[in-house]
């Protein structure tokens, strides 16, 4: 069946309310213009690591593996991205090392779900704190970083009211994402790559049967997406912050998984998910900016874990993960 | 016997690798692991920080421990721990005029019921949405880290001349634990605690109703157990236990509550309870191996020039090989006891079931 078709037919809800929230944003454009653009482009900033973390995830999931390590995937190449900009002054270089370093992760993780068998979820845990220990180890005080990515306007598109300030005025790491999440959902949907990546995650002893080699798809997939998980660490000391603070995923990388499960495993879905956390805290910031509410900044800064309990309440019980996902295969 | 073997070996192989990642940076590992050993038990006063710093791993430990027995990942032992912390604290200092006797166990009460209370949003969760607790404690974690900040540093703020950092008023004495020579109440506390819990577990029905749980939640049901039950109560009983070692930290050690004073005593706990295979008594030497490294850091870091994280590394990397048990037994040439327990965490993961 069509992908496109299946998301509309199983996702009209949300359809919709995505087109109400649009219609909202026009209405309150038509109001104040600039705090709309600040909201959406800072919206769009916020879901940047979510969605990266969240297409991490749900590549290793529609494979049969949990990946509850990209939390530690993104610190670690957070900090080496960091490292490498420190000492070589190459924001390009300081990206390649942290992609690299959440490809090592990744392929840690396979080596320890399909070589050794470890239940999926210690061997996430195992990366968490392993990155938490290092980065906290190697961490210096005082360590500044060598400038960081600047947004580049794209001409004549950056005009379009709304659309312009959140989408085409960005750096460069950001209008990369945007372009992955339709690359991957292209892959998956349309690619053999993605027919056998499902099956695997769905049945994978029919997958070997096929001549699928289950253990080679899955060291190979888990590898690629922690590309992404690094990625999205890179983002955060190179364009979002630009510098590097112990513990500063900040739980990112667990928000992310409750993302792809309200994403549903589906690349675009789960952007949806993400700009609606991201538009959560970026609407939040700026009412506490105006002054429209009075609340400690400690339950501004409660918001998206709640919103994430909430999400994976609301939705747990209807969705599906894939099949197999969790369970060690033996070769018979 | 043999998984005593297999926990030593990967405390070993853990140390080994540190030393190389110490070497790496540049460090003497015998110089680093000389002042780490002299200071969590060079003398008296080395002994009781230790004991101190054990206390409450031990009641993580045992948190995580129990929750497993159930089939239950409870990463959210650090916040439950904190909102114990935090509210031992507040009555510690709010309630005035009562005995000692009365009033130190009240406040020890009142933050078990605390982390007891958080845990069981994690457990009716998972029972009536299916929301998976791994992601929902964690979740909790840092509610309960926004929230804690926000009392310590608004209503429940040390307002005493001259302080301007987040944190709670001291204690009143009738609220502090005492410490008996170099040990800790709390420390005998948590003993008594590890044989309650090895009797509920072993001795009872409902402790056989958490470990058939643990094993097979479709044979538990089919037996005609009330699953949901036991999954709400054993993370109520484990969050109870979380609070509990917040509480001890806060009457015992501290004083008070302040941010920052016990980060990371939850996480400790998971790799405590692997490194005891999830049985209770194994908790109290693994609790006091992680405690004499916590205890042993800072003199490590003063007098080898090593940044105390390094122990963090070193735990994470027990906890891969005490779970990559196959390579172990591999390398051992040790064979499954009949009989053993497999910890199956990944069931459930995104659905109900």
């Amino acid at each position: 069946m069509n992908p496109w078709r299946s998301v509309w037919n199983h996702n009209r809800g949300k359809v919709l309310t995505a087109a109400g929230l649009i219609i909202l944003v026009f209405v309150a454009y038509a109001r104040n213009p600039q705090i709309v653009e600040a909201v959406l482009a800072s919206s769009l900033r916020q879901s940047i690591p979510l969605v990266l973390g969240a297409m991490c995830g749900l590549i290793g999931e529609r494979s049969g593996i949990i990946n509850i390590g990209i939390e530690g995937q993104m610190l670690l190449a957070a900090f080496v991205a960091f490292l490498v900009n420190v000492h070589t002054g190459s924001l390009l270089l300081a990206t390649v090392a942290g992609v690299l370093v959440g490809a090592l992760l990744g392929l840690f993780l396979a080596f320890m779900s399909v070589t050794l068998r470890i239940d999926q979820i210690i061997g996430g845990t195992v990366i968490n704190m392993l990155a938490f220990g290092l980065t906290g180890y190697f961490y210096q005080v005082g360590l500044v970083t060598k400038g960081k990515f600047t947004p580049i306007a794209i001409p004549v598109l950056e005009k379009i009211p709304v659309l312009g300030a959140m989408f085409f005025r960005n750096p460069p790491l950001t209008y990369l994402t945007l372009l992955l999440i339709f690359v991957v959902q292209f892959l998956l949907f349309f690619t053999p790559w993605g027919l056998r990546t499902r099956a695997v995650g769905e049945h994978p002893r029919a997958a070997d049967t096929v001549g699928i080699d289950v253990y080679k798809m899955r060291y190979m997939n888990v590898t690629l997406a922690g590309m992404l998980a690094g990625l999205a660490g890179a983002y955060l000391t190179l364009e979002a912050v630009g510098s590097f603070e112990r513990a500063m995923t900040n739980g990112r990388g667990f928000v992310a998984l409750a993302v792809m499960i309200f994403g549903r495993w589906n690349p675009i879905l789960s952007w949806g998910a993400a700009l609606l956390f991201g538009f959560a805290t970026a609407l939040q910031t700026q009412l506490q900016f105006m002054r429209a509410v009075q609340i400690p900044h400690q339950f501004i800064g409660m918001l998206p874990y709640l919103l994430t309990i909430v999400v994976l309440a609301g939705v747990g019980g209807r969705t599906r993960p894939p099949a197999a996902v969790g369970q060690p295969y033996v070769k018979e | 016997m043999r998984s005593v073997i297999l926990s030593v070996t990967a405390v070993l192989l853990a140390l080994l690798i540190g030393a190389g990642i110490l070497v790496l940076s540049g460090a003497s590992p015998v110089a680093a692991y000389t002042a780490l050993i002299h200071g969590a038990f060079g003398d008296a006063q080395a002994w009781q920080r230790t004991l101190e710093k054990a206390t409450p791993l031990v009641f993580s430990g045992l948190a995580v421990a129990f929750a497993f027995k159930a089939g239950l990942f409870n990463i959210g032992a650090q916040g439950q721990l904190l909102v114990g912390a935090i509210i031992a604290a507040a009555v510690g200092f709010g309630v005035e005029g009562l005995p000692a006797w009365i009033h130190a166990p009240l406040a020890l009460l009142a933050g078990a019921a605390a982390g007891a209370a958080l845990a069981a949003v994690a457990g009716a969760l998972k029972v009536y949405t299916g929301a998976h607790e791994v992601i929902t404690t964690i979740m909790l974690n840092y509610i309960a880290i926004n929230l804690t900040d926000y009392l310590a540093d608004g209503p429940w703020k040390d307002t005493s001349p001259g302080n301007i950092v987040a944190r709670t008023p001291h204690i009143l004495d009738t609220a502090a634990l005492p410490t008996w020579g170099p040990v800790p109440s709390g420390f005998i506390l948590a003993v008594l605690l590890a044989a309650v819990i090895y009797w509920l577990l072993w001795k009872t029905t409902f402790g056989f109703e958490i470990r058939t749980v643990g094993q097979n939640r479709h044979a538990a049901r089919y037996a005609g157990m009330r699953v949901a039950r036991t999954v709400i109560l054993t993370m109520v009983i484990s969050g109870l236990f979380a609070g509990l070692g917040g509480a001890v930290e806060t009457q015992g050690v501290v004083g008070r509550y302040q941010p920052g004073f016990n980060v990371g005593l939850g996480f400790e706990g998971i790799t405590i309870a692997l490194l005891a295979k999830t049985h209770p008594f194994g908790v109290i030497p693994a609790a006091l191996l992680v405690g004499a490294m916590k205890a042993g850091s800072s003199q490590m870091q003063f007098v080898a020039d090593v940044p105390k994280e390094i122990i963090d590394v070193i735990q994470a990397l027990i906890l891969f090989f005490i779970a990559a048990e196959f390579l172990l037994r591999r390398l051992l040439r040790l064979r499954a006891e009949a009989g053993e327990e497999q910890l199956v965490l990944s069931t459930g993961w995104g659905s109900g079931e």
